[in-house]
This record gives C-alpha cells, structure tokens and sequence, in this order.
C-alpha cells in the first residue's frame, strides 16, 4: 500500500514550468521579457505591456509573511495537520501562497523572515516550502 | 442613451422549499417547486415564465426547469458563474432582459442539495487543464482545498490590522442566530447559540471557528422578476429594483485575490458599492436593513466598509455596538442568513431582502425599511443589488 499523497497540480502551458523548476529545486517567478514586471502567479500574457514573451528568473527564496492560517479541518489524505499556510512576501517583490515547516503553528506570526525549502515527498514530488529563517 | 436600470424592475413573487439536511428529493424538483411557489406568491402563472437565469454551479437545465414549471416559450436564458458570487447577478440579468424587453417575466432560482447531496468546498478537480484548473493548482497542492482555508487568510490579516478579535466575530454568528431563533425556515430555529459555545467550538481554518462558517443545505429558492409598472398590480407589495450590479476587479481571483497591494479590503465589493449606489442615486445613510452575504462572519464586517457604513477598520465598531441587531442602525440578515437560516448560495437573502421591503419578515424591524440592500458572495467576482418600496 502506497501512502496517501497530496493532491497534484495538473501540468499546462502557463504553469508546468514552475513545478518543472522546483522539480529542479528552484524556486522560480515568471519575468515578462517586454517590461521586466515580474508576475505570480504566471499568466501567459502582461497585462502591463500585452507580451506574450516571458522568461523565469530564480528567486532567493527570502521572503516575509504577509498572512498566514492554520487548517486543522476538513482533514484531507496527503496532509499533515495541524498545517500552516503562508502568504509570503519574496525580496523580489512578488507574492505567493506556500506553507510554513519546522515550527509549531503558535510561532507562526505577520512580518516573520521565513526562507524557502524545497520539499520532497515519499513519491518524488518536490515543492517549495519556507521555513523560519535562522535570526541573523 | 444607455438604459438605466432603476425602477424598471421589480421583485413580484419569491418561492422556497423548506430548507434541511436531507431533501430525499432531486435538484430539479427543489427548483421545480421553488419556482411554483415564487409564481403562487405573485399570483401568476408559470405558463408566463419566459426567462430563466440561475448559476453556473446549478445542475438543472433550464430546459428542464421550463417543461417541469409548465413555462412560456423562454426568450431569454443566462447563467452566472463564481458560486455565491452569482446571487444578485441572476437579478441583474432579469433586470437588463425586462429593461430591454428581452423577457416579461424572469424567475432566477438556486436549488441544491448542498448537504445530501454534493458538499460546497469538497477539494477542487478535473481533468481538463483550463484557466481555472490552474489558478486552483496553486493551492491544492499545499493543501488549501475549501473555502474556510482561502477566506481565512484574508480574515486573518484583516482581523490583525484593525483588532478584530474572535469575541468580535462571534457577535455576528449570535446576531444572526438571534434572528434564526424566530425564522421557522431556519437551521437555528428556536436554538439559540451563547458566546461561550461560540468559543468553545471548533477551530477549522484559524482565525475562523466552526461558527464562522455558513450553513450546508439542501433546498430551493426563486426570485420573479417583472417590469415594475406589472408588478403593482399583481398580488405582492413589489420590491423595486433601485439599482443593481455586477463587479470584478483588479486582481480579481476565485476566492484568493493574495497579490493585490493590500489585502484588509474588498475592491470588488467596493465597485459594486460605487456601482448600485450610482445607479440608485442613493447612499449608505439612505439604506435601512441590510442582507449581506455571510459565508464567514469576517466577511459582515469587511462588507460594512465596502459599502460606506463605516470607515476603513471601523465595522467592527459598528458590530460591537449593536448595528446588525433588531433594533440597530442596520438590521442584518434579519433570517439568519447563510449563517444560520440556509445556505442556498445567497439566493435566500435576496428573498429575505424582499420580505424586510414588505415589512413582513420574522426579524421585521419596528422602523420602516424604505431601502434594503443584498449583496453576492465574497471573495469572488460579486454584486449588489438594492430593493425599494412600491
């Protein structure tokens, strides 16, 4: 019997490459290549300038919480709970939605510094994650 | 000239099953029977339907609607997306079809076997990658599967800035049950809830509890639209559509617009806001009752500021003050709402929002409801709609 696993994202035009890249351990965000905006979530077109021409740098994986919440119900097959989700804030400027590892869901607070892991599941599949960075 | 919207419409007949956990009955009889009912309640007959809007979440053809209600020849058909998002926007689209002449006699209806049947927020799937397969995908692979964990994130945020603490949301869920507790339609009929159950109850997506959450309920609910200068003279007191919208934004998602600037407001609700008081040529000091969608109770307060009753980090004021109640400022989800009437996607607001305009709602306040505002779902693209006397 294979252990329950967390639910895949399905892999199209305007979003495998993101999970390619944390496939590769990267964590990546979406550059437009007509005005350098970069955007996350990816959408294939700027809805600043209209290019459909885009490239992806890697960020640093430093980053802030912007909002958190911890699920502890409906509890699904593939997770585990309590389970803190995070807003983070990367250096770069974008936004994105991610969870908190490594820490009890009481230390999780607005305005921490948190810095991206990648994590890999019994199955292979990898994704990004942060965890509290260490105090500098 | 553009067509305005104001008076043109009007609210003649509104239709229910009885709302429960357990039909034991197809979707398409709930609607069939809602339907019926909304016409009984105007006094016409479904023979005179000829347009159906409902929404895209709905299961039931129109088509199949149309020959079980014995309906018209249907002129005019529509379908609204973004779940409770589409509430006040089936009204919007009667409105624009009677304004037009599209369509004389519009009904718009929800019906659902939201508890028996398939469950709302059961984890997001498919097999065709589309747009919105993939605006899921960046969070069902981190777990966030259902509603409670997109809107709390928002909530919480919210709740941190402006010292919005779980006593403060929990007077929402007490303030609505109250008006349940006399609403024999209601899930809280005659079950009153204290604010230490309240406490008590159990976390689901911090900072919301169990009692955040609306109801699941099986049930139907349809709303008749007419022109207004009809609706005078059928059986009902109309309830005239002052004014009526529909709203997205930028940065507009289902249910997880994170990447906006800021996130302890509601842009979408705001336009919609700007929109209906336009249209109505009226202002929040002119709205007496309220039916503000209520799938979270975080939402009410968000929602007071959206519509101008207070200032930015100040709805909750407003709560704690005793505003939502019988005998406040603005008396809200004067049924129970979502919360603890019924949760049939917001269509039974606005059934609610047309009794309080006849004055013959269980939550009646003793002062005259001149002006009733509802609104659509949150955190989606959404609406308003505001109902008037005669």
């Amino acid at each position: 019997m294979s252990q329950p696993a967390r639910i895949k994202p399905p892999m199209g035009h305007d979003n495998a490459w993101w999970w390619e890249m944390a496939a590769d351990d990267k964590l990546g965000i979406q550059r437009c290549s007509g005005c350098q905006t970069l955007r996350h979530p990816p959408r294939p077109m700027c809805g600043d300038c209209r290019s459909t021409e885009w490239d992806a740098v890697e960020a640093s994986g430093k980053g802030t919480i912007c909002s958190y919440t911890v699920l502890t119900h409906p509890q699904f097959p593939g997770y585990e709970y309590p389970l803190i989700i995070i807003l983070v804030d990367l250096e770069e400027g974008t936004r994105l939605t991610s969870q908190l590892v490594g820490c009890e869901p009481e230390e999780a607070d607005f305005g921490l510094a948190v810095e991206m892991v990648i994590q890999e599941d019994p199955d292979g599949f990898k994704l990004p994650v942060f965890k509290l960075a260490e105090a500098s | 000239m553009p067509i305005s919207l104001k008076n043109e419409a009007a609210i003649a007949g509104i239709g229910m099953t009885e709302f429960s956990k357990n039909s034991g009955r197809s979707e398409l009889q709930l609607a069939a029977e809602s339907i019926k009912a909304a016409c009984d309640d105007a006094g016409i007959s479904p023979s005179e339907i000829d347009g159906l809007v409902s929404y895209t979440l709905d299961s039931t053809d129109e088509i199949e609607v149309a020959r079980a209600v014995g309906a018209n020849d249907l002129t005019m058909f529509s379908r609204i997306n973004y779940g409770g998002g589409a509430a006040v926007g089936t009204i919007h689209q009667a409105a624009m079809a009677i304004a037009t002449g599209q369509a004389t006699t519009v009904v718009c209806w929800r019906a659902m076997n939201g508890r028996s049947g398939k469950r709302m927020g059961q984890g997001v799937s498919g097999d065709v990658t589309s747009s919105d397969l993939v605006h899921w995908s960046w969070y069902m692979p981190y777990g966030m599967l259902v509603p409670g964990s997109w809107i709390s994130m928002i909530a919480n945020k919210y709740m941190n800035e402006y010292g919005v603490t779980r006593e403060d949301l929990g007077r929402v869920a007490i303030s609505q049950r109250n008006y349940a507790l006399n609403n024999p339609r209601a899930y809280g009929y005659g079950k009153p809830l204290t604010m230490e159950e309240y406490m008590d109850s159990k976390m689901i997506a911090s900072p919301l509890c169990l009692y955040d959450f609306c109801q699941e309920t099986d049930g139907g609910c349809a709303i008749l639209v007419t022109s207004a200068e009809r609706a005078r003279d059928l059986k009902q007191k109309p309830a005239v559509i002052r004014g009526v919208c529909q709203a997205s934004t930028r940065g507009q998602e289902q249910m997880t617009s994170y990447y906006r600037e800021e996130l302890m407001s509601l842009p979408e609700m705001e336009l919609a806001a700007d929109l209906v008081y336009k249209q109505a040529g009226l202002g929040p000091d002119d709205i007496d009752a309220a039916c503000l969608y209520d799938a979270f109770t975080s939402e009410i307060i968000m929602q007071l500021e959206s519509f101008g009753f207070a200032k930015r980090g100040e709805g909750v004021d407003m709560v704690r003050d005793g505003a939502l109640d019988i005998d406040g400022r603005l008396p809200n989800n004067t049924h129970g709402g979502l919360i603890s009437e019924a949760y049939i996607h917001g269509m039974n607001n606005i059934a609610e929002g047309v009794r309080l305009v006849r004055g013959d709602s269980t939550g009646q306040p003793s002062k005259n409801v001149e002006h009733v505002l509802v609104s659509s779902g949150v955190g989606v693209p959404t609406g308003a709609l505001i109902l008037g006397q005669g």
